[in-house]
């Protein structure tokens, strides 16, 4: 597994899960909660990675 | 004032419920009834622990000098059980030389924190802050 999006994606998988189950009580709560915060995670990396785009290394 | 038989045993409890929590993902959850979350932890923190160990990332080591790496050893830590399994069986050496080294370490150490975490939720739920 060598692919940065799906590492990326499973990382922010992980985290938004457990914040979830840790955050709400409901079932439905934390199903609405960690995919919001999962969706946060994938755009925010999106958006930070193309903004970095034009920086040199 | 001396803290009472029960005081003492409710302490005790907490403080094993913790340690069980810590040791094994999930656990204190599980102790205390939320089966779902506990069977759900328990199945996820070990898990993203593992992928982080499968794609090269390093168990870091107690080095004193080197306060980042102390941190990072801490973080490691906070698995648990399957921390010290992980160590005696040999993994976590960590290969730098793999394009994946750098998200390995960010599973294994946030996977670490993230049971912290989860241990200071079973306090709560258990002092019933929650």
């Amino acid at each position: 597994m060598q692919s940065h999006l799906l590492l990326l994606a499973t990382f922010a998988f992980f985290v938004s899960l457990v914040f979830a189950l840790l955050a709400k009580d409901e079932p439905r709560e934390q199903l609405r909660f960690g995919g919001t915060l999962f969706a946060g995670f994938l755009v925010a990396a999106l958006v930070l990675g193309w903004l970095m785009y034009p920086f040199p290394l | 004032m001396p803290a009472t038989a029960a005081e003492q045993t409710h302490s005790s409890s907490l403080v094993l419920l913790c340690v069980a929590a810590w040791a094994i993902p999930g656990a204190g959850h599980l102790w205390l009834g939320r089966k779902a979350t506990g069977l759900m932890l328990l199945a996820a923190l070990p898990l993203m622990f593992a992928i982080g160990l499968a794609i090269h990332g390093r168990l870091f080591p107690f080095e004193l000098t080197e306060p980042l790496v102390c941190l990072a050893a801490f973080a490691d830590l906070g698995m648990g059980a399957v921390y010290f399994l992980a160590s005696a069986l040999g993994y976590g050496m960590g290969d730098v030389r793999a394009v994946t080294y750098e998200y390995g370490n960010a599973f294994l150490i946030v996977a670490g924190l993230l049971n912290l975490l989860v241990v200071i939720d079973a306090y709560d739920i258990a002092v019933g802050r929650k």
